[in-house]
């Protein structure tokens, strides 16, 4: 980037609104989503000598903002940090015509490349919003965000096992809010 | 198909999906859900909740940049790269 202000400029306006996402669905306070996206690339500014593998910019600065909204914020605004567990996440079975069924909505009818609109999304966010810090985290960084589960691993130092559990729970509890959306309503 | 071996391959249908289970136990994952009514809608719905939430993006954005902002972010950058 040296010498070239505009993928610089681009550099900051990219990271700097992908760091206000998950800042401020981490915080989920506005003002502090700001001052710490705005932290977080001027700690990355100060200290990119330390980048010893460029390649993993993106799980390099991830973990400078997790930090920061660890320092920001003891405790999330949204949900308490508890263990979701299994069972609490699979549906229910029950017998219909004579067949062993799960109680769940008609997801068929939602379209395997469905856009991302209205009453849904909404719905989406709340759900990504209710799930436990550790959970939330992981789906943000993986799903939200892309990172693979390596690189998840780096930004929340823990391990890669541990990312595939807490990603598949909070899937699972996503996929929970949703199914209680689409059964009540006409997609 | 027992409820016990849907139990075993819902537990691992993340992984699954994201194409992260060793070869033979994806096999088996195949096997059972190849079989298994039940696991295919589940699994359809875990797939596109999965979809969904690569679509979202919070509709806050962050406001513009202040000029003087930007400058002690430029500056940060220019002393490492010099």
């Amino acid at each position: 980037m040296a010498g070239d202000g505009g993928a610089l400029e681009e550099f900051i306006d990219v990271f700097r609104g992908k760091l206000f996402q998950y800042t401020l669905m981490m915080c989920g306070h506005r003002a502090d989503a700001e001052e710490v996206a705005q932290d977080t690339l001027m700690q990355v500014f100060q200290h990119f000598g330390q980048l010893r593998e460029p390649e993993h910019v993106r799980a390099w600065v991830f973990r400078i903002a997790r930090n920061a909204c660890s320092m920001k914020r003891r405790k999330s605004v949204y949900a308490p940090d508890r263990e979701l567990s299994l069972d609490e996440l699979m549906p229910r079975w029950k017998q219909q015509d004579g067949e062993r069924r799960l109680e769940i909505a008609d997801w068929s009818r939602l379209p395997e490349d469905a856009l991302l609109e209205g009453e849904m999304k909404a719905k989406l966010h709340e759900a990504i919003v209710a799930l436990p810090d550790i959970y939330r985290s992981v789906v943000l960084l993986r799903d939200m965000e892309g990172l693979s589960t390596a690189e998840t691993s780096q930004v929340l130092e823990v391990s890669e096992d541990v990312v595939k559990t807490r990603l598949h729970r909070g899937r699972l509890a996503v996929r929970q809010k949703l199914d209680e959306y689409l059964a009540g309503a006409a997609v | 198909m027992t409820k016990a071996e849907c139990k075993e391959v819902f537990a691992l249908l993340s992984q699954y999906l994201d194409g992260e289970l060793p070869e033979d136990v994806c096999e088996q994952m195949d096997r059972h859900i190849g079989d298994c009514p039940p696991c295919v809608e589940f699994l359809a719905s875990l797939k596109k909740t999965a979809a969904l939430c690569r679509q979202m993006e919070v509709e806050e954005k962050p406001p513009e940049l202040a000029e003087e902002a930007r400058a002690s972010l430029v500056e940060a950058y220019r002393r490492f790269a010099d």
